[in-house]
């Protein structure tokens, strides 16, 4: 039997809304996962030492401020410059379309808009994680 | 007496049965289009509600007369035909000189009071050149650095002409004492400027998230700001006691009621135990609820609200004035009810959520642009925000009557629900020590991620649906609406004047104004004088927040997410 997928829920910055990041660690946790979250206010170092740390597939980030130009590349940076390169970034939030485009050039995974169904985001990562351990 | 009871009780028993001989009736030849009917926040309704549901309804203890006690039915003797409740549309963004043309445009188009969006760093207290700032500087709203800043927010806009409000909650004492130099260099005097602080600590821990200090000096900050503003800036709104976000968080309607309203009377409680006459700071207590999209849930809570605030401070802590017992609210709709897919249909759920605000009695209100699933409102889309509250002032005839659905049965009914769920939820507060020993025990947190997740799950089984969302989905929609965008040049330029403001200020007299906020802090001297003298001596409101973050700490929460 493969190991359980393990996910790092994250609410990076300054921003308190985490009802969208509860709700999908709740959802995760149902869809058989092991979730860590790492609660509010958290700096991208924190981010990715927490990921090492707990030896996660999958860092899932909720952001609602806007700061995701911000966020998300940096936490990128940080994991290469730590020698990760089997965890899947994704995540959601308030993010415009052709920020999301930019943001998978840059290495970012699939990311959840308003009104995502929370097992699309099940099957996705479950998909996504297996595809990686395969590879 | 006896006969009027035996007729209540006939006439009740006649209707019972009546009723029982419908429902049969109902039960036996009607075909029923779902299995269950419940409102947004899950609870069931009946079909129908006749005079046996408020049976023991007594007109003038439960519901009154307008501008009376209870207030049930609203605040004023004659509502909305002496004023129109106040159209106040949030806004902030990028630096001070883009708000305060944002501001000067709503003024303009009739709006008649101001209402200011800070960004997360000011929120949190951080100055926009600190590290914890990359990336945040006037996003989520204006960035305000010191008193530089506020001087541009406001400039040309005569402080006696407009009531601001202002969402600040942790720093909230900085930005008003900035507020009042503000009207000094004016030359306004304090006691003449009209606004409003959010400065509601309680509701940061249990559902927005933006907190600095621990609990307990928090509690201290508020009840400086109910002392110091009860002499000197006598019109100001102390705190304006907040359901919005607990709602917004994913509470159900009861809770957003129980929660705000054990929020409201914890505060009384402090400043009772600081020393304070109640009836000396209640009447400067506000409150601001959501409304979201379940039209007679929403008006029954503003109603049930109005009378449990009247009630308990009357009864339960004394308050002799009746300006403490009237329940003053502001309303925004709710943010959450609206989509990112096809956003036009945000108007519509906008308009019903800000007509069941002026149904419920609402003092000021907030309608959301259409766009707000998806960014910061464009001009395009506030412009329509505002004009709905218009079009429900002017032409709708709704303001014309008070309370036009007071004596409804199902109103009724649902309002006394609403006020027994209440008292339900306070008895559980009150068990587990008060409002902030519960906090600590994530007992709120855990309550409203429940009713979050609860949500989530019925629209996804389509138990709830959500137009645009779950049913009558356009394939392949490309949402098509123009966004409002800040671009890295804001952070620049807050951070440009924010060094010209350390380099030209007198260093000397910010450092000793802040060691003096430092000496009260540690003491228990008031520190809101200590915030004036800072903020006219260009002190910045990170070093203020910096200062009391040494002396008092910082909060953590455990993270918690079921």
């Amino acid at each position: 039997m493969p190991a359980r997928i393990r996910v790092l829920v994250a609410k990076p910055g300054l921003d308190g809304h985490d009802r969208g990041a509860k709700v999908v660690a709740s959802a995760l946790r149902d869809g058989g996962m092991e979730v860590i979250y790492t609660g509010l206010h958290q700096t991208p170092e924190m981010i990715v030492n927490a990921a090492i740390q707990e030896d996660v597939d999958v860092v899932a980030m909720s952001i609602l401020s806007g700061a995701h130009m911000t966020m998300f590349p940096r936490v990128l940076e940080l994991l290469r410059e730590k020698g990760v390169d089997d965890v899947i970034v994704t995540g959601g939030g308030i993010i415009p379309d052709e920020d999301m485009k930019e943001l998978a050039g840059m290495g970012v995974d699939r990311l959840f808009g308003p009104g995502t169904d929370t097992r699309d985001i099940v099957t996705y990562i479950r998909e996504a994680v297996e595809r990686k351990r395969g590879a | 007496m006896a006969d009027v009871e035996t007729t209540k009780k006939a006439g009740s028993g006649g209707v019972r049965d009546a009723r029982r001989t419908w429902d049969e009736k109902v039960t036996s030849s009607s075909r029923q289009r779902d299995v269950e009917f419940t409102s947004v926040s899950g609870e069931e309704s009946d079909l129908l509600y006749t005079p046996d549901d408020v049976a023991e309804l007594d007109y003038l203890r439960d519901l009154g007369f307008p501008g009376e006690f209870p207030y049930t039915r609203g605040v004023r003797l004659n509502m909305y035909r002496g004023r129109l409740w106040t159209m106040r549309q949030f806004s902030g963004f990028g630096t001070p000189e883009d708000s305060n043309r944002r501001n000067k445009f709503l003024l303009d188009h009739g709006q008649t009071g101001l209402s200011v969006a800070f960004d997360l760093p000011t929120i949190m207290g951080y100055d926009s050149d600190h590290a914890r700032a990359e990336g945040e500087v006037g996003v989520c709203g204006v960035a305000i650095d010191s008193l530089r800043d506020m001087e541009t927010l406001f400039d040309g806009i005569p402080l006696d002409k407009v009531s601001t409000s202002m969402t600040i909650n942790a720093p909230a004492a900085v930005l008003l004492a900035m507020y009042i130099v503000v009207g000094e260099k004016q030359g306004v005097a304090s006691s003449r400027l009209r606004g409003t602080i959010q400065n509601d600590l309680l509701k940061e821990y249990i559902a927005q998230k933006s907190w600095i200090f621990p609990p307990e000096p928090s509690m201290r900050i508020i009840t400086d700001i109910m002392e110091y503003c009860a002499d000197e800036v006598p019109q100001w709104n102390t705190i304006s006691i907040s359901g919005y976000h607990i709602r917004e968080a994913g509470s159900t309607a009861l809770q957003e009621l129980a929660f705000t309203l054990a929020d409201g009377f914890a505060y009384v409680e402090a400043g009772i135990k600081a020393g304070m006459d109640v009836d000396a700071f209640a009447p400067r207590l506000s409150f601001f609820f959501n409304s979201h999209m379940d039209f007679f849930e929403e008006v029954a809570k503003f109603r049930a609200a109005r009378r449990i605030w009247a009630t308990d401070m009357r009864e339960k802590y004394g308050a002799k004035d009746p300006r403490s017992w009237l329940m003053r609210f502001h309303t925004q709709t709710s943010g959450c009810s609206l989509t990112a897919q096809q956003p036009f249909n945000n108007v519509v759920r906008t308009t019903l959520e800000a007509l069941a605000a002026v149904m419920g009695g609402t003092q000021s209100l907030h309608t959301n642009s259409m766009d707000e699933s998806l960014a910061l409102p464009s001009e395009e889309a506030v412009h329509v925000a505002l004009r709905t509250q218009q079009v429900i002032a002017h032409e709708s005839g709704v303001p014309n009557t008070a309370d036009p659905l007071g004596g409804s049965y199902f109103v009724e009914a649902l309002t006394n629900r609403m006020e027994e769920g209440c008292r339900e939820y306070f008895e559980k507060i009150e068990k587990l020590g008060g409002v902030i020993p519960a906090i600590e025990k994530g007992f709120f947190q855990r309550d409203i991620a429940g009713a979050a997740f609860r949500y989530q799950r019925a629209i996804e089984e389509k138990r709830q649906v959500i137009v645009g969302v779950n049913d009558y989905v356009d394939e392949g929609e490309e949402i098509k609406i123009e966004l409002l965008r800040i671009g890295r040049e804001t952070a620049r330029r807050q951070v440009e004047v924010l060094g010209k403001v350390r380099s030209e200020r007198d260093d000397e007299a910010a450092a000793s104004a802040l060691d003096g906020l430092r000496r009260a802090a540690a003491g228990t001297d008031n520190l809101m004088p200590h915030f004036v003298g800072c903020s006219r001596a260009y002190a910045t409101e990170g070093e203020m927040i910096g200062v009391l973050r040494e002396v008092f700490g910082e909060y953590r929460e455990p993270p918690i997410y079921w």
